[in-house]
């Protein structure tokens, strides 16, 4: 394959739209499904750019690890249809759904093509085919939309003979709120809040994407210590809601301890980051150009103190329940996804890495992220207690990133202003970030007045849904919720 | 066994003093917002900003709907009077719609007006939390309430999984076309009488998601609330203020 079949981009860059190379829809796939299950590369997005009167352009964004790049490529589709590539590569699955969904245009020999997300004409929600079972023994377990706790809303369909989960089918959109569209058009003040309120628990690495993908259309740089700051933002947010996750983990073994003492230490977390911006959930604090609430050493100092307190408790707590015999037999061997099924699926974050995948786009696409540092990956086999095992390990790294750069910070960084920069025209620019479930990516194509003609946000639990319904399979139907909250898998972030 | 108590020891008693001692808010904390009738000259430049004009003219002043409010702070930095600020004030809850406008007035936060609800509900309170449409963020701060830092339980307010077990149904997001009818049957599967709750601007008036065509501008066209809570999501606090005062706790 020569170099010239795809362009190659880094994160958080951008490149004009015309130099995209157009391949055949054979060359097309065959290039894209080498590139998924000979060479490593994983799908950052799939989708389709309305040609408006021209050729709908099928456009893949695939990350490639060694290069350390995106390759991206786009072929025209002819007569409103392309061949599927999920039969061979079921990491496409949610993907074509999607382009079904959103674009009418259908991937031929699709071979579970029903409703994503329930936006089309026809479609009610709730309302499909779903997956059954045929048998004299078999019962049908239909959960939700309204579960029973406070939560957002999914439908589940569970397949059982006995207390054993033979399928689970997850069908989701309850929460489709038409982000994308309401994207679309000139960047005004909505912009970013629509970006950050995609999935509210990831509010701080949507808004850095969102700054990416602006400045590198804007043409606009920002020094290494705002990076530094974001990046710092983003840590607390992962250690919120890794704190939350396990906390909830314990809650649901009915290990009380830790369950009580996470869900206070988490608290902490999200109030260190009303520190840094009055939100805490960080909104408003990463714009384009900067960071809106200037950051000096006396409240780094405030907050490092803080942390220093705190991290003690969290270790006491987590230990805790990491030591405890009976939490351990509920969470080994429970809810396992095999490392083959993970990377077919193209799971991502935490639970990719849970499987033993060592995937980090923070350190694979190196773009304006600080924190490349990685944890091996190789001794995890895909059970609840690698997926916690692996929260546990990235807490103790974000906390040596939040100590150790801190000395850094003894210049004071001032707040940017906060507006619209013009955009390049007809251009196309990608960011990715390793939000705390694992890689967000969003990618902007702009118009010929520098509008943005699309915006497309993948969530990382758009990869990961498919690992939930793997996980419960030959499992017990009392280990979902456990199964369910070592994912904790976004809803909103999934619907848009 | 052991462990557990030694860690128990050290983790200690962490549960707040709300409500007899104020929260602890940052000093960036975005509150009721504040308007200076002395130096708002009604320009227009703070409601040319706002993302979900919430910014008004009221009796030739600006004033600030906080049931659209997202407070990101845009009218603050754009205001070259400077007659715009974001206080300090966490207590934002109003049982009727027209008390969310924060405008030039002095505040002070409404009693509980339904009588029925304080005899019924006054002691205890079971809570059916619907999401429909919404960015989680609600769901998660509502959630921290029922952690032992604030522990809602020991007012009586307890979260049911069922809405057969609910007097009170608590929305949050946009409500979204898709959980439309999920939620009209929540509602109408609460014994009577039920009260509803609007948590987060998203479920006062569509908040961010306003004008979406797949969201119906929050819950108000659907369900008749009894309790506003602003914030995009509202502080913990201020829910939990909220509620107390609609409960006659207050």
């Amino acid at each position: 394959m020569s170099e010239k079949n795809y362009l190659l981009l880094a994160n958080a860059s951008m490149a004009k739209l015309s130099d995209i190379p157009r391949l055949e829809m054979g060359d097309f796939r065959a290039d894209c499904l080498r590139a998924v299950k000979e060479e490593n590369c994983r799908i950052s997005a799939f989708f389709v750019l309305p040609g408006e009167g021209k050729e709908d352009l099928l456009t893949a964004i695939l990350a490639d690890p060694e290069q350390k790049k995106f390759r991206i490529m786009q072929s025209a589709v002819r007569d409103g249809k392309f061949p599927s590539l999920t039969a061979e590569f079921p990491g496409f699955n949610r993907f074509e759904r999607e382009i079904f969904e959103n674009n009418g245009i259908l991937p031929e020999n699709h071979p579970n093509l029903k409703p994503l997300r329930f936006t089309g004409k026809n479609d009610r929600i709730g309302e499909m085919e779903f997956f059954s079972m045929q048998g004299k023994a078999i019962h049908e377990v239909a959960v939700g939309p309204v579960h029973a706790g406070v939560i957002e809303p999914g439908h589940f369909r569970f397949q059982c003979m006995g207390e054993t989960v033979y399928s689970l089918e997850i069908s989701l959109g309850y929460q489709h709120r038409g982000i994308e569209k309401m994207l679309t058009g000139m960047p005004d003040n909505k912009t970013a809040h629509l970006i950050e309120t995609a999935a509210g628990d990831s509010s701080i690495a949507a808004a850095w994407n969102y700054a990416k993908l602006t400045e590198a259309l804007g043409g606009i740089t920002v020094s290494s210590e705002v990076e530094a700051i974001r990046q710092y933002a983003l840590e607390l947010e992962r250690c919120a809601n890794h704190i939350g996750d396990l906390g909830a983990l314990a809650g649901d073994v009915a290990f009380l301890p830790t369950a009580s003492f996470c869900g206070r230490i988490r608290g902490e977390y999200l109030n260190m980051t009303a520190e840094l911006c009055g939100n805490r959930f960080g909104r408003n604090f990463i714009i384009p150009g900067g960071i809106r609430f200037g950051v000096d050493s006396t409240r780094l100092e405030k907050i490092s103190k803080w942390l220093h307190r705190i991290a003690p408790e969290l270790w006491n707590a987590l230990e805790l329940m990491f030591n405890s015999p009976t939490v351990l037999d509920r969470f080994e061997n429970t809810g396992s996804v095999s490392k083959d099924d993970a990377l077919a699926l193209g799971l991502t974050g935490v639970a990719a890495r849970a499987c033993g995948i060592d995937i980090n786009s923070a350190r694979d696409l190196p773009g304006k992220n600080a924190f490349p540092e990685v944890i091996d990956c190789r001794k995890f086999s895909g059970d609840v207690i690698s997926r916690a095992a692996v929260r546990y390990e990235e807490l103790k790294k974000s906390h040596d990133f939040l100590f150790g750069n801190f000395d850094d910070f003894k210049t004071s960084i001032s707040p940017a202003e906060r507006k619209n920069p013009a955009l390049a025209n007809d251009a196309i620019a990608v960011a990715v970030t390793e939000a705390w479930r694992g890689e967000l990516c969003h990618v902007a194509v702009t118009g010929n007045r520098g509008e943005i003609k699309m915006l497309k946000i993948v969530d990382p639990s758009f990869h990961n849904w498919e690992g939930l319904a793997m996980a419960l399979r030959n499992e017990e139907i009392s280990n979902f919720p456990i199964c369910n909250k070592s994912f904790n898998l976004s809803y909103c972030g999934h619907d848009l | 066994m052991w462990n557990s108590l030694k860690a128990r020891l050290r983790q200690g008693y962490r549960t707040g003093k709300f409500p007899a001692v104020p929260p602890v808010l940052p000093d960036r904390f975005a509150g009721r917002p504040e308007i200076d009738l002395d130096k708002c000259t009604n320009c227009g430049q703070c409601r040319a900003v706002c993302p979900t004009k919430a910014v008004l003219e009221l009796n030739g002043k600006a004033a600030i709907d906080t049931g659209k409010c997202l407070f990101c702070g845009r009218c603050v930095e754009t205001c070259s009077a400077k007659a715009v600020t974001l206080g300090k004030e966490y207590r934002l809850s109003a049982m009727t719609r027209n008390n969310l406008i924060a405008g030039g007035k002095p505040y002070t936060p409404e009693k509980a007006i339904d009588r029925k609800f304080v005899d019924f509900c006054g002691k205890s309170l079971k809570i059916r939390q619907v999401s429909a449409g919404g960015c989680a963020g609600c769901e998660l701060d509502f959630n921290v309430l029922n952690t032992l830092a604030w522990d809602m339980g020991r007012f009586g307010i307890q979260v049911v999984a069922s809405p057969r077990h609910a007097d009170c149904i608590l929305v949050t997001g946009p409500v979204s076309e898709n959980m439309l009818a999920a939620l009209k049957k929540s509602y109408d599967a609460a014994p009577r009488p039920v009260w509803v709750i609007a948590c987060g601007c998203c479920a006062i008036s569509g908040g961010i998601f306003a004008g979406s065509p797949v969201c119906h501008d929050g819950v108000e066209k659907i369900l008749k609330p009894d309790l506003y809570v602003p914030g995009c999501p509202p502080h913990p606090a201020t829910l939990l203020e909220g509620i107390l005062r609609l409960m006659g706790k207050k």
